[in-house]
C-alpha cells in the first residue's frame, strides 16, 4: 500500500509529461487544469479552461493514455466546472514556457511585453485569437504578430 | 408533467445552442479575419455552455437521452429557446445588434444564476459568465463603431436594432414555471434584471449616437415551442448529419 503522498506525487509526475494539445509547450499541470489527485477512490480531477474549449476531450484522452501506460488503469478521471478555471492557476514554470514558445503570458497588470523582442511597445489587434484562451497582439518595435494568453 | 428544472435547463441550453449555431454561419463569411475568429470564438463558447446545460438536462430527465440526442433529435416544437436567438444573421450590423441584446441579458442572468441554490446551474453560470463578458464587450465595441461611423453604417445599425426590438421583452418574461423555481432560489427572477439591462443598453446606444429603443408590441412564444419559420431552417442544417447517419462518429 503506497502512502497518499507517494500516490499524489507519482500521478502528478506522470501528468507533468502530458502536453496540452493546443499549446504543446505546456503540460496540463503547467496550465493549472489538474485540480486534484485523490487516492480513494483514486481519481484525477480536471477542469476545462473555457466552456467550449475543443481540446477538453483530447486532454481527457491523453491523460487517460498516460495513466494507462503507467499501469494506473483503475484511476478515474472526473471533470468539474466549479470553481471556474482562472489564468492565476498557470504555474510560474508555465509562464516561462509560454514566453519561450512565443506567447505572452497573462499579466494582471496588463503589461504585455513582446515575447520575441521584449519591447513594451505592443498593441492588441483582436481580443479573440486562434484559441478561446488567446488574443491577437502585435509588436510595434519588431513588427511581429504574437498571441497573448488572456487574463481570465 | 415534466420536471420544471429540466424545462428550465433546456431553455438555458437552447438559447446558447441556437445562437451558437447562428454565429457559426458567419465562419468564413465575416468582414475581416479578426471578426471571423471573434464570431467563431463566441459561437464556441455558446456551444460549450449548451453542452453543459444539455448534459445536465439529460441527467435530470434520465430517459436515455444524452446532450447530443437533445440537440440533434428534437423538432422545432420541442425547442425552448427565445425568439431572439433564432433570428437570421442579416448583415453584420443586425448580427451585432442581436449579440449586444443577448449578451447584455445573458451576462446579468448568469451573474445572478451563479448564486443559484442548484449547484450544477451555479457552476455552469459562474464558468460561463467570464466568457460572456467578452461577448458583451465585443458587441458593444462594434455597435459603437458602426453607430458612430458613416451614414451607411449608422443606418444599418438602426435597422439591425429595429428588427430585434420586438424580441427583447421575452428575455425578461417570467412564467409560472420560472417563478416557482425562482421562489426556491433555483431560477433567476428575470424581471429584476431589466433595470440594469436598460441602463447598460442606454449608455451604449448614446455612445453609438443611436436613439433610445422604441419597443413595439413584443413577440413571444419561444419558451412554449412557438417558433418562427427560421428555426426550422436552422435545425435542418444543424441536425442534417446526425439524423441522416444516426450512429455517425467523428
Amino acid at each position: 500500500m503506497v502512502s497518499t503522498e507517494t500516490f499524489h506525487s507519482r500521478v502528478m509526475a506522470i501528468l507533468a509529461d502530458v502536453p496540452d494539445p493546443e499549446i504543446p509547450a505546456l503540460s496540463v499541470v503547467d496550465l493549472g487544469i489538474v485540480r486534484d489527485v485523490r487516492p480513494d477512490p483514486a481519481e484525477v480531477i480536471l477542469t476545462p479552461t473555457y466552456s467550449g474549449c475543443p481540446a477538453t476531450a483530447a486532454i481527457e484522452a491523453s491523460v487517460r493514455q498516460a495513466l494507462d501506460a503507467a499501469g494506473l488503469e483503475t484511476v478515474g478521471i472526473r471533470t468539474v466546472l466549479s470553481p471556474p478555471w482562472t489564468t492565476d492557476w498557470i504555474t510560474k514554470a508555465g509562464h516561462e514556457k509560454l514566453r519561450a514558445y512565443g506567447i505572452a503570458p497573462p499579466a494582471p497588470s496588463g503589461e504585455t511585453p513582446c515575447p520575441l523582442c521584449g519591447s513594451h511597445d505592443t498593441e492588441e489587434v483582436s481580443r479573440f485569437g486562434s484559441t478561446p484562451c488567446k488574443s491577437q497582439w502585435r509588436c510595434r518595435s519588431c513588427l511581429e504578430p504574437f498571441d497573448r494568453f488572456k487574463c481570465h | 408533467m415534466t420536471d420544471p428544472l429540466f424545462d428550465y435547463t433546456l431553455r438555458l441550453g437552447d438559447d446558447a445552442l441556437i445562437l451558437g449555431q447562428r454565429l457559426g454561419e458567419w465562419c468564413g463569411h465575416a468582414p475581416t479575419l479578426e471578426v471571423d475568429l471573434s464570431l467563431s470564438n463566441i459561437a464556441l463558447d455558446l456551444v460549450g455552455q449548451a453542452t453543459h446545460f444539455l448534459e445536465y438536462a439529460a441527467e435530470l430527465e434520465d430517459a436515455g437521452r444524452d446532450a447530443d440526442r437533445l440537440a440533434f433529435h428534437r423538432d422545432a416544437l420541442a425547442f425552448r429557446n427565445c425568439l431572439l436567438v433564432e433570428q437570421p444573421n442579416g448583415d453584420f450590423g443586425r448580427t451585432m445588434a442581436r449579440q449586444l441584446l443577448f449578451s447584455l441579458h445573458q451576462k446579468l442572468l448568469f451573474e445572478a444564476l451563479a448564486g443559484s441554490t442548484d449547484e450544477r446551474l451555479a457552476g455552469i453560470a459562474a464558468k460561463a459568465v467570464k466568457e460572456v463578458r467578452y461577448h458583451a464587450d465585443l458587441a458593444a465595441e462594434w455597435v459603437i463603431r458602426l453607430g458612430d461611423g458613416t451614414e451607411e453604417s449608422h443606418n444599418r445599425m438602426l435597422e439591425g436594432f429595429e428588427w430585434h426590438w420586438r424580441f427583447v421583452q421575452e428575455l425578461f418574461d417570467m412564467d409560472e414555471l420560472e417563478a416557482g423555481l425562482a421562489r426556491e432560489g433555483i431560477a433567476v427572477d428575470r424581471t429584476a434584471l431589466r433595470p440594469a439591462f436598460d441602463a447598460a443598453l442606454s449608455a451604449i446606444l448614446a455612445e453609438a449616437c443611436l436613439p433610445e429603443p422604441d419597443y413595439p408590441r413584443p413577440v413571444t412564444g419561444g419558451r412554449k415551442g412557438h417558433h418562427g419559420e427560421h428555426l426550422g431552417h436552422l435545425l435542418a442544417v444543424m441536425q442534417h448529419l446526425p439524423r441522416s447517419y444516426p450512429d455517425a462518429r467523428w
